[in-house]
């Protein structure tokens, strides 16, 4: 996984979900950061798309369901898009 | 960015909250986005109560998804020095809020409410079905579609004094014509899918214009100007009923934060400019006047003339130019009036900083000259140092951040929401003007030879008009913009929006007074506000305010003569008001122990005033002459 992908995502989800940085592993999922609600799922999807400038498809929506699943979509997605 | 955060969490911890706010201002101006938002929203409740911030509640209608928009709002008004909390309502659920007494829409104290609303959920046939329709069934939805916004207005007005702010019906991408769409002649003949929807707009703008604090958000014009086939995302719409791209969301933001920024009062006055390379390109003092690059239609002097027609449409909307610059000021003078580019000339500045001083000082001299707050300052400056040294020299004035290319300064200018204004008085268009007669007032202070004989050679003519629903059309909207505006000369500091000011004027026990001033030097239009509530034997002075223009004028003096005789002549044998005290209304602290009140009481946020009417009067000065318009002030 890109270190750096990962960081920028980390801090993304740390501003989105109100919690420090810190206690965000690539674990972290909805089950354990209690702010993680559908909601603010959807800021953390319109963020990721503003800041990669990629977009997801609904299913790849639905997949987004822990820091290290969201990192690793990113960077295939960059790849895709050629910028990565 | 990361090293950003770490500056503002120790600023914070530490309780240095203007230095943090400083930085969270950099933050949000060097990644606007998402994310950043998220974390500014978190710094606004943080920073709330440790620095001035203008409170503001807003409660958004819609029918689509914009819960992702509501962080990018918040935290641009944060930037902006407002302290804003969102409410959205439920989906498709706006018709039902307006229609129930009890829904959060009139319960809550709201400062605004915007009325977000898709052609496609409210005008349906119009939208994807209007191939089908027949020119009768057409004006029948254009009908209905007016009459259901009219309904809610009304219902909205008769309930709440919050600000409404509708979004316009967007136009379809793809007409069902095609090409055909653009050749309909008759609108009222329902002949073509975008003139009927235009023609709902049209009925929007009539009924806002018709209605005191309801304004059109051009929704529509937004989605243009950033492309049609940019601003939709299907997928989006079908998942999860957000029918734009997540890259829209903070243009909507921005959008909306041009109504906040005039609704809550925090708003530009002054637009203050550099010269070189920013009003025209080069450097005067090297290149001379031949050199310098500016010219409407010039390659490279077009950027600057762009920005000058943008500063004077400025000046149209009643905002003050003034031009601080490191210049020789005859070379730059010369420029100025001589350039056969130039569209500003010095008649168009109210106020001039040119030498080799430090901008900041510049800015606090033109501050003290105009007679405004540093924070009703806008700085415009190409060089980025400059800018920088301003913004920590003269932090309360905000610096207008300008890309690196010039042919993006006017459209900076343009987009900047401290200049946008909801209503334009004949004051605000003649304001440069009035400047001009206000030095001419200064130049004769200076040589009279007693303060009495310049008030005589003044020759003062005072108006006082009582504010009734009847004239609230040519007063209204002023007397709710000074008290949204005045800062120095305001006993109270109360706003009123143009909503609450008609409602205040159509209560028996209230009076709202507009006072207007003339002198030998012209007409300063309408300048002072009261506000008076009569109860039992007394009358009360709920705002007392006056533009900075006619301070020092002993106007006050001729208004409180005039509050004072209506008082009596309703047998009434007391007046009394509260000064509250803010950080900028200093120059009315003495009011009311000038006109003989004595405290009645004293409380943390100020002193209560009361002058007995059986045993005291107020004169009015012998050299102005007052006009009380009695058959308005005699109520009925």
């Amino acid at each position: 996984m890109n270190p750096e992908i990962l960081d920028r995502v980390r801090q993304m989800m740390a501003d989105i979900f109100g919690v420090p940085v810190d206690q965000l592993t690539p674990a972290s999922s909805p089950d354990n950061v209690e702010t993680w609600d559908s909601i603010q799922h959807l800021n953390l999807v319109m963020a990721l798309e503003q800041e990669f400038g990629v977009q997801f498809s609904p299913e790849e929506i639905e997949q987004l369901l822990s820091v290290e699943l969201v990192a690793s979509l990113v960077e295939e997605k960059k790849k895709e898009i050629g910028v990565a | 960015m990361n090293d950003l955060r770490k500056q503002i969490e120790q600023e914070i911890g530490e309780g240095r909250y203007a230095e943090a706010k400083a930085l969270v201002d950099r933050l949000w101006r060097e990644s606007p986005g998402s994310a950043t938002a998220g974390y500014l929203v978190q710094c606004g409740a943080r920073l709330r109560g440790h620095i001035p911030l203008a409170p503001a509640r807003v409660r958004i209608l819609r029918s689509f998804t914009l819960e992702p928009a509501v962080p990018l709002f918040r935290a641009g008004a944060l930037a902006g020095g407002i302290d804003l909390s969102v409410e959205l309502s439920e989906f498709n659920a706006y018709a039902q809020e307006f229609l129930d007494p009890g829904s959060p829409l009139y319960t809550e104290p709201l400062t605004a409410v915007i009325l977000a609303v898709s052609t496609r959920d409210l005008a349906p046939e119009l939208w994807d079905g209007f191939a089908d329709l027949s020119a009768a069934g057409t004006r029948s939805a254009v009908e209905h579609a007016i009459a259901q916004f009219r309904n809610w207005v009304t219902l909205f007005r008769a309930s709440s004094q919050a600000s409404l702010v509708i979004h316009t019906l967007e136009m379809p991408p793809f007409p069902s014509h095609g090409v055909l769409d653009a050749q309909a002649r008759d609108r009222a003949e329902g002949e073509g899918q975008c003139a009927a929807i235009a023609q709902i707009n049209d009925g929007l703008r009539s009924l806002a214009a018709a209605t005191p604090g309801v304004y059109v958000l051009d929704f529509d014009a937004l989605i243009a100007r950033r492309g049609r086939d940019h601003w939709y995302d299907a997928t989006k719409w079908f998942t999860v009923r957000m029918p734009m791209r997540a890259e829209n969301l903070g243009l909507i933001a921005a959008e909306w934060l041009k109504f906040l920024h005039p609704i809550t009062g925090k708003v530009a006055k002054v637009v203050v400019t550099d010269l070189d390379n920013t009003l025209w390109g080069g450097v005067v003092g090297e290149d001379g006047i031949q050199g310098i690059q500016v010219h409407r239609d010039e390659h490279k002097g077009a950027p600057y003339w762009n920005l000058q027609r943008a500063l004077a449409d400025l000046q149209q909307r009643g905002i003050l130019l003034a031009i601080a610059s490191k210049n020789n000021p005859e070379d730059a003078l010369q420029a100025i009036d001589s350039h056969p580019g130039m569209l500003l000339r010095s008649r168009h500045f109210a106020a001039t900083r040119i030498g080799w001083g430090d901008k900041a000082s510049s800015l606090r001299e033109i501050a003290a000259e105009l007679n405004v707050g540093l924070d009703s300052l806008v700085f415009v400056d190409d060089n980025p140092v400059e800018r920088q040294m301003v913004r920590m020299s003269a932090p309360e004035v905000t610096v207008l951040e300008l890309p690196a290319d010039p042919s993006g300064y006017a459209r900076a200018v343009r987009e900047c929401p401290l200049f946008e204004r909801l209503a334009l008085s004949n004051e605000d268009r003649e304001r440069t003007g009035m400047y001009a007669a206000q030095a001419e007032r200064r130049r004769l202070e200076q040589s009279a030879s007693s303060i009495e004989d310049f008030y005589r050679s003044l020759a003062q003519q005072v108006e006082i008009t009582r504010v009734t629903p009847a004239n609230f059309p040519a007063v209204g909207p002023r007397v709710a913009q000074l008290t949204q505006k005045t800062n120095q000369f305001n006993l109270t500091t109360r706003r009123y929006n143009e909503a609450q000011i008609l409602d205040l004027c159509g209560r028996p026990d209230w009076d709202v007074y507009a006072v207007s001033v003339r002198d030998r030097f012209g007409d300063n239009g309408l300048v002072g506000v009261c506000i008076t509530r009569d109860e039992d034997s007394t009358r009360h002075i709920d705002s007392f305010l006056m533009s900075c223009r006619v301070i020092g004028r002993t106007v006050e003096t001729a208004i409180l003569s005039a509050v004072a005789a209506g008082a009596k002549a309703r047998g009434l044998r007391r007046l009394e008001g509260w000064f509250l005290p803010t950080r900028k209304n200093a120059p009315s602290a003495g009011f009311f122990r000038q006109h003989g009140f004595s405290v009645a009481r004293q409380e943390e946020t100020g002193e209560l005033w009361s002058l007995d009417l059986g045993s005291a009067t107020v004169p009015c000065p012998e050299w102005i002459g007052l006009n009380v318009d009695e058959k308005e002030t005699a109520h009925a």
